[in-house]
């Protein structure tokens, strides 16, 4: 597989994120329209290579299944999925920058796309094209899976701009909204650079989900068997939320620096998500309820993605209402939004990850 | 404040079940103890979800054993069924219709009242604000106006008052209902569950090949009558190349009525059968021990010569190949036949994963000849002279798992689906957009204002104004 077509433009659209990434962060940096020309094509081209990536994979699945284009999409496993994800993102963001003409906030985006893709790469997770089994062999697959997938780059950008904006609009240190996003950053760093780590000191090629969670995942750090280690990662963890905590109003500099206003952060938080929403209700509930009435007789069964997917949606439909609340605008809303993408993300992977593997440690 | 006070408690149940405040409560009760169903496994055996809290609150057997007690007599080992989160639920419903009702006819006034003329001053502060000055006197562009505004979409109405000219124009106004057409969808799919739950049934059937019922099981062995029986003619599963993936499982259904076959259909994971309101879905197999070497194996026995036969035999029992002498016999069988490394065969599964027949033959190019026949495998199926047994399928061995469903209420949660969708489309992406024209003279010329308001989308109705503007200027830059 890894000498197909696919293979080298996908290779060739994380090389350009990831310059894109240093680009765009040159550009923060210096303020020469130059750079972010060149920042902006690379992108382009990450972006076009990205995309042919994408239809070949799914020509080569096409003639591999032999069950026609609908079914041959290529968004039937984690990795497949995750690409997506990073393709929708960068579409978005690029809209935004034409959009908006502002070039600042691609430094925020290319990053986290530069990272999943390495992530993918660093995790050695399945890239083959895995046949599907017969509950995936649906037409439903392809509108369900990709719309669900265009509402959570929907939901990303929001949580994006919905902590920049609390960054934006915090200065005490005491301030519960300021406490709240510095907690939830260094949270996110933490996760990523254990999860790094585990990679880095394992160098597994991980089979299948639910050996990755029972065995690898923060096994390096705060799981380590040296109990020394994993009190160090504690500590090391609430080091770095101090260092957050007390230095966050550099952040908040860099940000204001962007020449994006407080107000336009707020608008594309709820654009976004006044975009994802129904996006989401209708791709990954209401289409995920259909197909699961086609294929097993039952619509809603409260299993955990599908719970999952119905406590995200209270979060965003919090969101909307409570943008309608007096004393609610600002702040308090755009905390509702970033903690409508951590419920995202347990919806996307860790049901997969941790309830399967929570169930599973139950039933030895 | 004296007004206040007077409220009787109708009235304060009534605004507090009509609040914003209530349905953001109510969303976030429902999404926590959401959570913790989906961190307790639902209607598992006790000892599984003990050892989850074991795991989660790192306390010993016992103190683990009490916290599930507790949490048990709570319900929250079937939480989703629970009174109180039934309670949730029903607490939610009254929070949409009683909110819905508290603010429609406000709505409905805004719907309903058609667009009015307004002041000058009203229309200079509005959101969307654009002026010009054209050539010609007002009442000699009236056509041009109208036109330009009809070029964008509007039928515009219009009004005079002694100098001045005003064109106004609405569209969608419909759409300040779109939130109230996503709550009513809420509820009629909520309804349709109720209906469902109600009326209809969920229950299993394991059907064997060949066998027939007239009733499906609920639960612990309670027996859902039917109302027509339902034969399994067949079942198979494809695999993807060698591996024991299933690429696809399929069963031949029949459906009878007083011994009348009255439907046939071949259903597969994703493709159900439905009749008189039942639906049957395919969701497992598997085989049946006490049956597995009672089945009948399904050959067909081709001769070097091209000509072919279907037999149908049993282990231990016979088979001719057209034109040969000697009788051919099946000796033995296996499930799923692989061979070790020293190439002795060996059963590596229960299930029918790769079943494999032994056939001894007197007399093949006139020596006794003997191989192992795999279903999977057509290679394995000829012959060192040139014909072939062709072992085509082990049957009545197996069972079809079907998942069985009568649900009335279905089709109203789809209806509610679709409104939704509707709802949802009209509240995101629509929008009640207003626009006014004023034309006033001024030093012989036109004078033209125009306001508008959008209650959604504004940057869009701004663009569409910015092309009306473009369309009344036109004739500044030169033309005619």
């Amino acid at each position: 597989m890894s000498g197909s077509a696919s293979s080298v433009f996908f290779g060739l659209s994380t090389i350009a994120y990831i310059l894109a990434m240093i680009l765009y962060i040159g550009y923060l940096a210096f303020r020469k329209s130059q750079v972010g020309v060149v920042a902006t094509t690379v992108t382009i081209v990450g972006f076009i290579s990205q995309t042919l990536a994408i239809l070949l994979r799914w020509k080569e699945f096409y003639e591999i299944g032999q069950m026609g284009w609908l079914r041959a999409v290529p968004l039937t496993n984690l990795y497949e999925s995750l690409v997506f994800f990073v393709w929708c993102l960068i579409l978005a963001y690029l809209v935004i920058e034409f959009r908006y003409k502002n070039r600042s906030f691609g430094a925020f985006i290319t990053p986290v796309a530069g990272l999943v893709l390495a992530f993918i790469d660093i995790s050695g997770m399945s890239k083959d094209i895995q046949p599907l089994v017969p509950a995936l062999q649906s037409n439903w697959l392809l509108v369900h899976v990709m719309m669900s997938f265009i509402s959570y780059s929907m939901f990303a950008v929001s949580f994006s701009t919905g902590l920049m904006y609390l960054i934006v609009r915090t200065d005490k240190r005491n301030q519960p909204a300021y406490i709240f996003w510095t907690v939830m950053l260094s949270i996110f760093i933490v996760v990523l650079c254990a999860m790094g780590l585990d990679y880095l000191s394992f160098k597994v090629s991980v089979k299948n989900q639910e050996e990755l969670i029972k065995s690898y995942l923060f096994k390096a750090t705060f799981r380590s068997d040296s109990s020394a280690v994993s009190l160090l990662s504690f500590a090391v963890f609430a080091a770095i939320t101090f260092i957050i905590w007390r230095f966050g109003g550099a952040l908040k500099k860099v940000i204001t620096g962007l020449n994006i206003s407080a107000e336009t952060l707020d608008e594309i938080t709820y654009k976004s998500i006044a975009m994802g929403f129904p996006i989401f209700t209708l791709g990954g509930l209401i289409f995920g309820a259909i197909w699961a009435d086609q294929a097993w007789g039952k619509y809603w069964t409260w299993d955990p993605k599908e719970t999952w997917s119905l406590i995200t949606w209270f979060f965003y439909a919090f969101y909307l209402h409570s943008r309608l609340m007096r004393g609610w605008k600002g702040k308090k809303v755009a905390m509702v939004a970033v903690l409508g993408f951590v419920a995202v993300i347990f919806t996307y992977l860790g049901v997969n990850l941790l309830l399967s593997g929570l169930h599973s440690y139950g039933s030895q | 404040m004296e007004k206040e006070r007077k409220k009787s408690i109708i009235d304060i149940v009534w605004d507090l079940f009509a609040s914003v405040k209530l349905a953001v409560v109510i969303f976030s009760l429902i999404a926590l103890t959401s959570m913790v169903g989906t961190v307790l496994e639902q209607n598992a055996e006790p000892e599984k979800n003990i050892q989850v809290l074991i795991k989660m609150f790192g306390v010993g057997h016992e103190t683990a054993h009490s916290i599930y007690g507790v949490l048990d007599s709570l319900g929250f080992m079937d939480m989703y069924h629970s009174w109180w989160f039934v309670g949730f639920l029903l607490l939610f419903c009254a929070n949409l219709i009683i909110c819905s009702f508290d603010r429609l006819p406000r709505i409905l006034k805004l719907v309903r009242e058609p667009i009015r003329p307004l002041s000058k001053e009203h229309v200079e502060k509005m959101s969307i604000k654009r002026s010009l000055v054209i050539k010609g006197k007002p009442s000699g562009i009236k056509e041009r106006v109208s036109g330009s505004i009809a070029k964008i979409g509007f039928k515009p109405s219009e009004s005079s008052e002694e100098d001045e000219l005003q064109f106004y124009a609405e569209k969608g106004n419909f759409t300040r209902l779109g939130v109230y057409i996503t709550h009513l969808s809420i509820l009629i799919i909520l309804a349709g569950a109720i209906i469902g739950l109600k009326f209809g049934f969920n229950a299993v059937l394991n059907l064997p090949e060949g066998m027939t019922t007239s009733v499906a099981f609920k639960g612990e062995g309670i027996e859902v009558p039917l109302g027509f029986e339902l034969r399994c003619d067949n079942f198979e599963v494809d695999y993807y190349g060698d591996s024991d993936m299933p690429k696809a499982y399929k069963s031949w259904l029949t459906v009878l009525k007083d011994g009348r076959e009255i439907m046939k259909k071949v259903i597969s994971v994703n493709d159900p059968l439905t009749y008189g309101g039942i639906t049957f879905y395919q969701s497992s197999f598997g085989p049946l021990q006490s049956n597995m070497n009672n089945g009948i194996v399904v050959l067909r026995a081709v001769s070097s010569d091209g000509k072919g036969e279907q037999v149908n035999t049993r282990i231990g029992g016979t088979f001719t190949i057209p034109g040969s002498t000697g009788v051919g016999r099946v000796t033995n069988f296996s499930p799923a036949l692989s061979f070790d490394q020293s190439g002795r065969p060996f059963t590596y599964d229960s299930g029918l994963k790769n079943p494999a027949v032994y056939i001894e033959l007197p007399n093949v190019g006139g020596k006794p000849y003997s191989q192992w026949v795999l279903k999977r495998y057509p290679q394995t199926w000829r012959l060192p002279d040139g014909s072939s047994v062709e072992f085509l399928d082990y049957w009545g061995v197996e069972y079809t798992g079907l998942q069985v469903r009568k649900d009335p209420g279905v089709l109203i949660v789809y209806l509610g689906c679709m409104i939704m969708a509707i709802g949802l489309y009209i509240t995101f992406f629509m929008s009640h957009k207003r626009l006014w024209v004023n034309v006033t003279e001024e030093k012989g010329a036109a004078k033209i204002l125009i306001g508008a308001s959008a209650n959604r989308n504004k940057a869009a109705f701004e663009r569409d104004i910015e092309k009306l503007t473009g369309l009344l200027g036109e004739d500044r830059k030169g033309g005619k």
